[in-house]
This record gives C-alpha cells, sequence and structure tokens, in this order.
C-alpha cells in the first residue's frame, strides 16, 4: 500500500536529511509501528505518504501511485484515500461530534442520506453512540480522539496514518484507543502509527520500525519498543 | 447538496468569526468611503470646469465713432465688416472652435452696463450711442480663445478682442492642478483601501487556519476551501460597500448641495446624481479587493 524507495527527505534551511536513504514497503492491512525519539523521522514519513511534503530524493508510492507525479488539484483525491490521526485530535471546536465526523464527507461532497446513514455507523464503531450532539470540549481526551478516528475512518480508507494518537492520552485510555485502531486493522485497512509508547508497542506485538536521526535501524515483524528502555 | 453546504458554511463563517466580519465591513467602509471622495472631488473639478466654461466668452469689440484701434482707421465698422465676420466665423477655419455667436448692439451693450453699475454715478454719464457693438462668441472648447481672438486681431472693423486670457489661463492652471490633485487622493486613498481590507481578510484567513488544514486533511479539493471564505469576504464587503455608498450620497445631497452649495455660490457642486455614479466603482473596488485578497490569503494554506 505504501512504498517508499531510497527516500530522502531534507527539509529546507536544514543540513541534516530528516529521513536518509529509507526503504519500506507497507503491505495491505498490515499494522507497522513507527517508533524513535523525537526528530527521528517518524512524522516526516508519515508528512511524505500524505504528500504534504515532497521527497527530496527517492520514490514515495502510495496505492501503486508515485506521489510526486501527482498534480497538485490531484492530492485532495490522494487524501481521501488515507485516514489520519493526530495527537491533538484536530477537531472543530465549533462543531458537534456528528458535525465534525459529517463534516469529512461534506467536504467531499457526499449526499446529505449517505451522510445520515454512515456517520452514526462509524460513531457507533468507535464507541460513541449517543454522544453525536455533544461538542469537543464536553468529551474526554479519549473520546476526543475516538471522535478523530471516527472523522478519519468515515470514508473507509485504505489507510490509515496515526501521529502519537495516544500522546496526550492516560495509559487505560490508550489501550481503549489501540483496542480500536486495532479492530480497524482488522477489518483490512491498513495502519501507520508514529509512537513513543513502549507499553502499546510491546503488547501488540505487531511489525516495529525504528527511525533515529532519520536512518532506519531496524524492521522487525514481530517487534518491542527497544532494548534499552 | 454541495451548494447548500457552501452557504451553511458561509452562514456559521459569518456567525462565528462577526468580529472579524464587522472588521471587514468596518474597513471597508471606511476606505471605501475615501476612494468614493476622492471620485467625487474629479467630478467637482469636472463640474467647476463645465461651470466656468459656460461663463467663458471671447468678445469682438467692433469700431465704434471714436475707436483709436488702427484697425479702426475708416471710422465705424460697416455692414460689410459686419457680414465678413460673421462669414469668417461660420467659415471652416473656425468652425471648428466657434459653438454659438450673438450680437450685442448698442442698446444691449447699454442695459448691461447699466446693470453692472447700477450704484455707481458713472451710469449717469453714459449713452447708448457711446457704447461698442460686438459679436460675444461661446467656444467649443474654451482652452483654445487665443485661435479666435487672434484670427480677428487685425481685421478691419474690429477694434479689439477681448478674451480674458490671463485670468483663464490662470483658472486653467488652476483647475487642472486641482484635477491632478483629485487623482492622487483618489490612488492615495485607494491605496491605503487595498491594503487595509487585504490586511484585515488575512488576519480572518489566519484564524481560520485549524479549519483549512482539517480540510485539506480530509481531502476537500482547494476550490471548495476558498469558495466559502471568498464569498464570506465578499458578503462583508458588499455591506461595507453599501453602507459606503450611502454615506457619500448623504454627505453629497445634505451636506454639499444642503448646506455649501447655499453658502459658497460661486460655482457649481457635484450633485446626488454624480455621487450615484461613483456608486457603481465602489461596489467594484471593495468585492474586487476582498475577493482576490481572500483569495491570496487562503493560497498561503493550500499549499500541497
Amino acid at each position: 500500500m505504501i512504498r517508499f524507495d531510497d527516500v530522502t527527505k531534507v527539509y529546507p534551511g536544514s543540513k541534516h536529511p530528516a529521513l536518509n536513504s529509507v526503504s519500506i514497503e507497507v503491505g495491505k492491512g498490515e499494522f507497522l509501528f513507527l517508533v524513535g525519539a523525537s526528530g527521528s523521522g517518524k512524522s516526516t514519513f508519515l508528512r511524505l505518504a500524505l504528500r504534504e511534503e515532497k521527497a527530496t530524493k527517492g520514490v514515495v508510492r502510495v496505492s501503486g501511485k508515485d506521489v510526486a507525479k501527482l498534480s497538485s488539484w490531484k492530492v485532495p483525491h490522494l487524501r481521501r484515500t488515507i485516514g489520519a490521526v493526530f495527537q491533538d485530535f484536530r477537531l472543530l471546536p465549533n462543531k458537534t461530534v456528528f458535525e465534525n465526523v459529517a463534516f469529512a464527507l461534506q467536504v467531499i461532497g457526499k449526499p446529505r442520506h449517505a451522510i445520515a446513514h454512515t456517520v452514526p455507523e462509524v460513531l457507533e464503531l468507535v464507541g460513541l453512540a449517543g454522544k453525536e450532539q455533544r461538542f469537543p470540549h464536553e468529551l474526554s481526551g479519549g473520546e476526543q480522539q475516538r471522535v478523530a478516528i471516527a472523522r478519519a475512518f468515515v470514508n473507509r480508507p485504505a489507510i490509515l496514518l496515526a501521529d502519537e494518537p495516544t500522546g496526550n492520552l492516560d495509559p487505560n485510555t490508550s489501550v481503549g484507543i489501540m483496542r480500536l485502531l486495532d479492530r480497524i486493522n482488522k477489518t483490512g485497512t491498513t495502519i501507520v502509527m508514529a509512537t513513543h509508547d513502549h507499553e502499546i508497542v510491546n503488547q501488540m506485538r505487531k511489525r516495529v520500525i525504528e527511525l533515529e536521526n532519520g536512518n532506519m535501524l531496524r524492521d522487525e515483524v514481530s517487534g518491542v519498543y527497544g532494548y534499552s528502555r | 447538496m454541495r451548494f447548500q453546504f457552501i452557504l451553511d458554511e458561509i452562514v456559521i463563517g459569518l456567525r462565528r468569526n462577526l468580529a472579524m466580519a464587522i472588521s471587514v465591513v468596518l474597513v471597508t467602509v471606511v476606505s471605501l468611503f475615501l476612494v468614493g471622495l476622492g471620485f467625487l472631488a474629479q467630478r467637482q473639478v469636472d463640474t467647476m470646469k463645465d461651470y466656468w466654461y459656460d461663463r467663458v466668452q471671447v468678445t469682438i469689440f467692433l469700431c465704434g465713432d471714436v475707436s483709436i484701434a488702427a484697425s479702426c482707421a475708416d471710422g465705424k465698422a460697416t455692414d460689410a465688416q459686419k457680414e465678413q465676420i460673421e462669414a469668417n466665423l461660420k467659415s471652416p477655419q473656425l468652425q471648428g472652435y466657434v459653438k454659438e455667436v450673438f450680437f450685442e448692439s448698442k442698446e444691449q451693450a447699454f442695459e448691461h452696463f447699466k446693470e453692472q453699475s447700477k450704484d455707481s454715478a458713472l451710469s449717469e454719464n453714459v449713452t447708448a450711442s457711446q457704447m461698442p457693438e460686438s459679436y460675444r462668441i461661446d467656444l467649443k472648447n474654451p482652452e483654445q480663445y487665443k485661435v479666435v481672438a487672434d484670427y480677428f486681431k487685425n481685421t478691419q472693423g474690429v477694434e479689439s478682442v477681448q478674451s480674458q486670457n490671463q485670468v483663464l489661463d490662470r483658472l486653467f492652471a488652476l483647475l487642472n492642478q486641482l484635477k491632478l490633485g483629485s487623482w492622487l487622493l483618489a490612488v492615495i486613498t485607494l491605496l491605503c483601501s487595498v491594503l487595509l481590507v487585504a490586511t484585515t481578510i488575512r488576519l480572518t484567513a489566519f484564524t481560520r487556519r485549524r479549519e483549512t488544514g482539517i480540510m485539506r486533511l480530509v481531502g476537500a479539493s482547494n476550490f471548495f476551501i476558498q469558495l466559502p471564505f471568498i464569498l464570506e469576504s465578499m458578503i462583508a464587503a458588499a455591506v461595507g460597500a453599501t453602507l459606503a455608498s450611502v454615506a457619500l450620497v448623504a454627505v453629497t445631497k445634505f451636506q454639499i448641495q444642503g448646506r455649501l452649495a447655499k453658502q459658497l455660490t460661486f460655482t457649481n457642486y457635484v450633485d446626488v446624481g454624480d455621487a450615484l455614479t461613483v456608486v457603481p466603482w465602489l461596489f467594484i473596488i471593495g468585492l474586487g479587493i476582498a475577493g482576490v485578497s481572500a483569495f491570496l490569503a487562503l493560497q498561503r494554506y493550500l499549499k500541497v
């Protein structure tokens, strides 16, 4: 689903590459943890896949397509096939839970009846049934992240990218979120999750790629967070 | 559906960012009003020009019984000479300059003279026979009075050609300077309004960058992200343009026509009709600036 071929990313004004000749292939339905310290290149990986940035060198393919060759008006179509979740939830504070999730469908022009049908379904899936009319500030952190996941997943994207989705949550809540992501993964959605959270990585026993200063340190099929923790 | 959604977004945007919308409205009102004043100043100069030009005449004084000019050596202007002058005024050479010609007889000149020097003892010692006959000529373009004046300078039977040239030259120079000044005023206010409106809208775009980011994230097309914002800004600008137009018309009606025109009567003033011709420009400028700067302001947050 996602394939990086010898990808290097150097941000303008910086000498050190944020990613240095990294080659990674993520298959369909896979669950991948990206681990490493801050500044190791995890977020850069996700940004490149979303084509928020372009690779300095190498080729980034998503669903078989070279994203660098997409014309800029086609980039929105790429992003519709990728769900994204962030540490800070990125919800619209003035919209209700329902409206936040519906927003993702409205902006891509889905008809109203489809929205009325799809949104409650996905809210049910993430465990927020009955909270449709709440505003984000009335929800706990975990619940807000569930809304964000619902919004990311409501289009049924083939890929879900998560950038430290549990970074702002306590351990118990984090476990709930991980269960949810696991469930989404089991529907066949490819998930790439960048994280610092040792516990979670060690519990899940999924594929782990560790990055350090933009270099790939290891790629383990059923890995743990690290040796020196 | 999408149309309905865009409408909803505009309403929500305007309501939530009410303070921003109001500031766009106010900035537009003030700057468009000033631009409008700049335009009106132009119209005022034109109006003054028309007013004075209508009063500019070249006068050809004919030789009388007591004229001493060289061209009057033969004494009083004959009917043949008068006919020649009239024919010359209609000749192809002068046709392009002359609008209308009035003949002023001695009696008419006397009437005018009496009227002008009503309170002076002079009028009692003057008789109609002492007054000169004259041709009073309205010009098509008063700035070209010299052509006509020079043409008749040495004609037999013409005592003198009077064209108020010194006064006129200064008046025309003044009016042209005023025109230039009002252009400058309009251009400067226009520049100010472009910068002010653009800055305010950029601020609005900044407060929406989070929303813009989320829209991009979920794959909204740029067009779809921009349209509500551009329309929102243009609606605010339209409200501003409306208020500015109302203010401009009100100032013209009550201040200029209602007060100034009654107190200082030496010239005509712009009227409501003039103000109304400025109004469409205010809308074009206001909506144009708002639309373009809304487009450019969001562009920053839309780079893919």
